[in-house]
């Protein structure tokens, strides 16, 4: 049976990487007393938390941490109008962090995960594993059997040619998590007890031309090359459905960077998640998602985009385009998308205006 | 093992190349006892065979492949291509087969690892290759799929072929062991994955497992170097016939799964005085990976044989003028294909 590490086995590292290359963004309604756990391994970081949900509610941060915090009236305030982009009374709130973040790198978790042990026992300084894949290249060309070849103890294997073994830059770092794994309701409701207790050891790229479902739990991110794909969508309150927006931006962000010769890596580190939650409250959340996705994969799995999207914003303002063009058939929710798509962009380029239009990678 | 699965359906092919083979037996011994075994000997190999008792197996030696192929066929078994032999002249529907210098290993607990039947579950579950689960094998006891898995893919496609890993002397190449000549695999990673459709691999010879009814003619001999020697870090025969199996399989609508079962690949060989030898696969390579990511069969190729043929014919026109060792592999290819149907096409009923 997993479980968490407690607070004082989790010892901090002698130096602590990035720490002023690195924002940590938290979306919470409840409370932040998880930091407690995470102390050695956060503290040197800043912290920007987002505070969804009822903004005269008083969020109290753990001492000693620095942080800025937002609430809807700060959103409302910065961003003006385009705030109608940020959902609200839905984790996807935490975009808006990504938006104001004046770092290179983000990692984002939820406030139920804590630190997980490794099978020796040991506290799993998830945040330096994020650190170490974002820092390695990527190979999404030709898959290693070995995985991360840039890991201690691995390479790439026979047969993989050398001419792909310099990689690509990483632009995401997707975490996993023991005890309550992330499955959708139906599965929940069919497996209640089951609980994730296998700690596989590897880290490895998502080939390019896949799909995958990011989950927004524990993931981490390089801004620089790929920020603005990482729209987390219109969800929550007044909106059909939710428990979908880091979906949304996963299959955004992969066709990017798959586009952009960018890397995106799976695996390590683990988080410990604590709670389950109430599958048929899901279930309300993801009923019309569960369908739309049928019609939406094949959508990201056909997009071409052209040459000329040499940047993530023009990339993901195409994006919009298509699923404008193409999504909106299947129900009106998308041409709402689409334009607080367009929307996240123009919040985005106001916010960030120098380096928006860097190249970023080459375009395929 | 599934219970589904007889033991009678499925042969054990092991490619002697080297002639004691009584500790590798003795040693895979509780694993292998119950299966079929057909025990090919590398034809090149002068000395006797030693093998243990108390097995049930079926061997074969170059005066049978000569007989069975004719002598001027009988090279290309030649070396580890000798297992091919084996893969041609069974009729069980599942082959699995391992490198005489590998034995079982242990997983992170100490226990020793059946790779046997984790091959078998590999082939007997679905494969999930259009969309990645990041929960690794949904099919695994534990694990299932994550949220926002499309509910229409989730009963995947029949798994054609099972790539397993190796504890200790990992399958590198010469240049990356030579470089790091202490440097031994001991990270067991607990985990089978599909590999998605249309991402290419190295698919290494030493540790596989295959439905033979499905995809058998797709694993065939043809790619030999110009100093094909006697240790993997000398070939790329494998390599070159696992791009074959994956281009079919994603063609054919069929699964490839990596990672569990590990063996423990025993120390062999020196990397440094194989550098020279294999140094002309790691240049060809770089053709050979461009050029399979590039193949896209017709439609009219709908059966393994059909799909073998069409890469021949694209090999022959697209890469025999660059070298001639591509060319060789084309018509080594076109002529496997003859020689499985007329040898090796059918699968007996169990217990036959």
């Amino acid at each position: 049976m997993a479980e968490p590490a407690t607070a004082t086995q989790a010892a901090a590292p002698a130096v602590p990487q990035l720490k002023d290359e690195l924002d940590i963004v938290i979306p919470t309604i409840r409370n932040l007393d998880f930091l407690e756990m995470w102390r050695p391994f956060f503290q040197p970081y800043h912290l920007i938390i987002v505070q969804d949900g009822d903004p005269s509610k008083t969020i109290k941060v753990p001492d000693g941490f620095d942080y800025e915090l937002y609430n809807r009236n700060d959103i409302n305030r910065i961003v003006g109008p385009k705030a109608s982009c940020i959902s609200f009374k839905d984790s996807a709130c935490r975009c808006f962090g990504y938006m104001v973040s004046k770092k290179k790198y983000i990692f984002t978790i939820d406030d139920d995960c804590f630190v997980a042990k490794d099978p020796s026992g040991k506290a799993i300084n998830a945040l330096e594993q994020h650190i170490k894949n974002l820092l390695s290249p990527s190979t999404p060309f030709f898959f290693n059997t070995l995985y991360d070849p840039f890991r201690d103890g691995a390479d790439f294997v026979r047969g993989y040619p050398f001419s792909l073994r310099e990689g690509v830059p990483t632009a995401v770092s997707h975490g996993l998590w023991l005890n309550i794994p992330d499955y959708d309701a139906p599965t929940q409701l069919v497996k209640p007890l089951e609980r994730n207790t296998r700690f596989v050891d590897a880290v490895l790229t998502i080939p390019k031309g896949t799909l995958f479902p990011m989950c927004g739990m524990n993931l981490a991110f390089d801004r620089e090359l790929i920020g603005p794909a990482m729209y987390f969508g219109l969800m929550g309150d007044g909106q059909p459905i939710g428990r979908y927006d880091d979906m949304w931006a996963g299959w955004c962000t992969k066709v990017i960077c798959d586009h952009l010769a960018l890397g995106v890596k799976t695996g390590l580190p683990y988080i410990y998640h604590s709670k389950a939650s109430n599958p048929f409250v899901n279930l309300r959340k993801e009923y019309k998602g569960i369908f739309w996705q049928e019609e939406i994969i094949p959508f990201f799995q056909q997009i071409v985009l052209p040459k000329d999207c040499t940047t993530v914003q023009k990339c993901y303002i195409e994006l919009a385009k298509q699923v404008k063009e193409k999504l909106s058939k299947v129900d009106p929710y998308f041409d709402k998308l689409a334009e607080a798509m367009v929307t996240w962009i123009e919040a985005w380029d106001e916010l960030n205006p120098t380096g928006s239009s860097v190249t970023n990678g080459k375009a395929k | 093992m599934s219970l589904s699965i007889k033991d009678d359906e499925i042969d054990i092919v092991i490619g002697a190349l080297r002639p004691d083979l009584t500790s590798f037996m003795s040693e895979w011994r509780p694993i292998f006892s119950r299966f079929h075994l057909i025990i090919v000997k590398d034809p090149d190999l002068k000395e006797e065979l030693k093998i243990p008792e108390g097995f049930n197996l079926d061997v074969y030696k170059k005066p049978d492949i000569d007989c069975l192929v004719g002598t001027s066929t009988s090279t290309i078994f030649s070396g580890y291509s000798c297992r091919y032999f084996g893969y041609l002249v069974s009729r069980k529907k599942y082959i699995i087969s391992v490198d005489d210098d590998c034995y079982p290993a242990k997983d992170n607990k100490g226990i020793l690892v059946d790779a046997v039947a984790q091959h078998i579950t590999n082939l007997t579950t679905p494969a999930t290759p259009f969309f990645f689960n990041t929960l690794y094998d949904p099919f695994t006891e534990g694990a299932d799929f994550v949220r926002g898995y499309p509910f229409s893919l989730r009963s995947g496609v029949q798994c054609a072929l099972s790539c397993g890993l190796w504890l200790n002397l990992a399958d590198y190449d010469a240049p990356t062991q030579a470089l790091k000549p202490e440097e031994r695999n001991s990270r067991y990673v607990d985990a089978v994955l599909t590999v998605p459709a249309r991402t290419l691999m190295p698919i290494s010879g030493i540790n596989i497992a295959f439905n033979r009814e499905v995809i058998g003619p797709a694993l065939l001999p043809s790619l030999r170097l110009g100093g094909e020697g006697k240790f993997r870090w000398e070939t790329m025969e494998d390599i070159w016939s696992g791009m074959c199996v994956k281009v079919a399989c994603d063609h054919l609508g069929l699964g490839v799964k990596s990672g569990m079962p590990y063996v423990w690949r025993n120390d062999r060989g020196d990397a440094i005085a194989s550098l020279r030898k294999e140094w002309e696969g790691v240049k060809l390579m770089e053709e050979v990976v461009p050029f399979f990511q590039s193949v896209r069969l017709p439609r009219e190729a709908t059966t393994t044989e059909d799909c073998v043929a069409e890469v021949a014919n694209v090999v022959k026109e697209q890469l025999g003028s660059k070298d001639p060792i591509f060319a060789r592999a084309a018509k080594a290819m076109v002529d496997w294909v003859m020689l499985w149907k007329s040898v090796g096409s059918s699968t007996s009923s169990p217990g036959a």
